[in-house]
């Protein structure tokens, strides 16, 4: 098992290297860069804006900068986002609280709508609860974020005033209140999130337990007379759960690369509002540094869920 | 003495798209205390649902018991809730699926699987579980029972996994053992090795075994008494002697007929007797003998009159019109 977990992140080197690479270019290949501003502003002369970019070694060949990127990175070094005025590593850090807290937050509340209901509703097949579970799930995933963010916004925030539609990082209180006002103004936006997961988690959930509960071995254990409740977790969750917790593994990254659409509409500084905020003003290293990070993030929860998968089905054996 | 179990005009029914599915319509089945019953019949004549009716282990819906009485030790099945007859599973009726390869749990190790049922029915520990275990799988003859009792179904063979559904099956020592067509999956050799097994067990813990299966050689060689089905009705009913000697329905003699001999010498040899067609669709199934259009010897009345099961002989039914004249000869 070990010796396979180190196999695959040998393997995953390359993969990194690679994918490095093709970032690096691609985003070279874009217009602009981060001094490009400079040559737009009157006040910095021509020979300033030259000697800043020498300095920088902003006009060497493509492969000369990906390898200064790659050796810096090798060495810790995340590189300087001349827009904020800060390392690219202490801003990522900055941002990843608000987008954990939050994504975070929306996912549990996925799963912990997803699950029972979708468990329920395979065990009673086209009963009223699961039809009326199936219809609320269609039109949740049908409606995209912007939409149901926006209606929230219109009807909590301004129509009844409950709860603050700008989501701050810098809240005025302490103790108890800051915590309370932490979780008022991260309900609409997990709200938002959680339902339009839990919507297409829920289908997918319901769709697994039903391929399961079909199967030769749950009329078995129905056979030894166990019960309901103990044969639909025994015996169907115990299967049904194997891609459900696959595909949760492989949705993580997204956890950590923020929703950029729901963070755009609820102001929140998080991961995918940087990364929206880099592009646009043209922060390459911050931009570079968060998709990397990201790539590392698939990399990982892919070899993670590959794991998961052999510990759940003792029919696989990683080697 | 009454018998054991008696199923009396049980009807299961199936709602689909296309209309009502009969697929039991009026069965009669009766097994004593030790006896082995073999139930024949081709593929969808309806003998997998009346053994699944039995415990309602059909899927209700689409499935239902639309009618009928399923007396077992003088009680009613029928009216039990699932909860009620959860009691009767596996403790009192045991069951062997036809499937070896897919009747067991994939996540689960084999002691485990066979551990719940004790569990469940007996107040035993965890530990007395699985050392009932050990015992059961032992009995059933799985070579280093200590070990293999925490391997999981994927590292057995297919006649290794039937022993281990015997042994599930058995570890409550059920009075009935309902066994749906246990030998169908496998191969040959390990066929005839799962029947001996049988019936060991059922000699060692004297239950009563119906075993359904579509093989005229495995009736010959288990059966005491036999109920032949087609399309959802019970044709004929027999001692298994009887039956070879004297079959009376032209179906029993067709499938008879469709066993391969070698003990005839060449001159004597036929071709091999097939009956043409198949099993009717059971959404409204025409008035009269079902199997009519299949018969050599159909006659106006066969389409127009449905013919009931009589007794013909001392423990011999049937259901023909052709009566108790003797219609083809013996095979």
């Amino acid at each position: 098992m070990s010796q396979y977990v180190l196999r695959r992140l040998m393997i995953a080197i390359p993969s990194l290297l690679g994918i490095s690479a093709v970032l690096f270019f691609v985003l070279a290949l874009a217009p602009g860069d981060p001094f490009s501003e400079l040559a737009t502003n009157p006040n910095v002369p021509p020979e300033v804006q030259a000697a800043l970019r020498a300095k920088f070694g902003l006009d060497d060949p493509i492969y000369l900068r990906y390898l200064h990127w790659l050796n810096a990175m090798l060495h810790g070094d995340w590189g300087f986002s001349f827009v904020s005025r800060m390392n690219v590593d202490t801003l990522i850090l900055q941002r990843l609280p608000a987008t954990l807290y939050v994504i975070g937050s929306a996912q549990v509340l996925a799963l912990l709508i997803a699950i029972p209901v979708g468990v329920y509703a395979a065990t009673k097949p086209y009963s009223l609860f699961d039809q009326v579970a199936n219809t609320l799930a269609f039109v949740g995933f049908s409606l995209p974020t912007f939409f149901t963010g926006i209606l929230f916004i219109l009807i909590f925030s301004v129509t009844l005033d409950w709860l603050p539609f700008v989501y701050t990082t810098d809240i005025k209180a302490t103790g108890i209140h800051w915590v309370l006002e932490m979780i008022r103004q991260a309900i609409m936006p997990v709200a938002v999130l959680g339902l339009f997961q839990a919507a297409s988690m829920t289908r997918f959930v319901r769709s697994a337990m039903l391929d399961v509960i079909r199967l030769d071995y749950v009329t078995t254990a129905r056979a030894k007379g166990l019960g309901q409740a103990k044969v639909i977790i025994k015996h169907v969750m115990r299967n049904a759960m194997i891609p459900v917790v696959t595909l949760i593994a492989l949705q993580m990254p997204a956890v950590f690369g923020g929703a950029i659409v729901t963070e755009q509409i609820f102001r929140i500084p998080g991961i995918g509002s940087l990364l929206i905020s880099s592009i646009l003003s043209n922060d390459t290293p911050v931009v570079m540094a968060v998709t990397f990070v990201f790539a590392c993030l698939v990399v990982l929860f892919n070899l993670i869920a590959d794991v998961l998968y052999g510990w759940l089905d003792p029919r696989i054996s990683l080697r | 003495m009454a018998p054991l179990l008696e199923i009396k005009g049980l009807k299961t029914h199936f709602s689909t798209d296309d209309g009502i599915l009969q697929a039991v319509d009026g069965v009669d089945i009766s097994i004593n205390r030790g006896e082995t019953l073999c139930v024949v019949g081709e593929s969808g004549c309806g003998k997998t649902v009346t053994a699944m009716s039995i415990l309602k282990l059909i899927a209700m819906p689409p499935g239902r018991i639309a009618a009928g009485e399923i007396i077992f030790e003088g009680r009613d099945l029928v009216p039990l809730t699932s909860n009620q007859l959860d009691e009767i599973r596996a403790k009192e009726i045991g069951f062997i699926f036809q499937e070896p390869m897919t009747s067991l749990n994939p996540v689960l190790t084999i002691g485990e699987q066979i551990a719940e049922s004790l569990r469940r029915h007996e107040a035993v520990t965890r530990k007395q579980a699985i050392e009932r275990t050990i015992e059961m799988l032992k009995l059933v003859q799985i070579p280093n029972a200590e070990g293999r009792v925490h391997h999981y179904p994927h590292q057995f063979s297919g006649g290794m996994r039937q022993r281990v559904m015997i042994a599930m099956a058995l570890a409550c020592k059920p009075k009935l053992v309902i066994a749906d067509e246990p030998t169908t999956a496998l191969d040959v050799t390990i066929q005839a090795q799962i029947l001996d097994l049988l019936q060991d067990m059922k000699e060692r813990f004297g239950m009563a075994v119906m075993l359904i299966t579509h093989a005229m050689g495995v009736v010959a060689e288990t059966a005491q008494r036999v109920v032949v089905m087609y399309a959802g009705k019970v044709v004929e009913e027999a001692g298994v002697d009887a039956l070879f000697a004297d079959p009376r329905h032209p179906y029993t003699q067709g499938l008879i007929r469709s066993i391969p001999r070698i003990d005839l010498d060449s001159e004597h040899k036929t071709r091999l007797e097939a009956i043409g067609g198949s099993v009717p669709i059971l959404i409204n199934p025409p008035v009269g003998c079902r199997f009519a259009p299949r018969c050599k010897f159909a006659m106006n009345v066969c389409t127009e009159k449905e013919p009931l099961l009589r007794e013909i002989a001392p423990g011999h039914r049937m259901a023909c019109h052709l009566g108790d004249t003797q219609v083809g000869g013996a095979a």
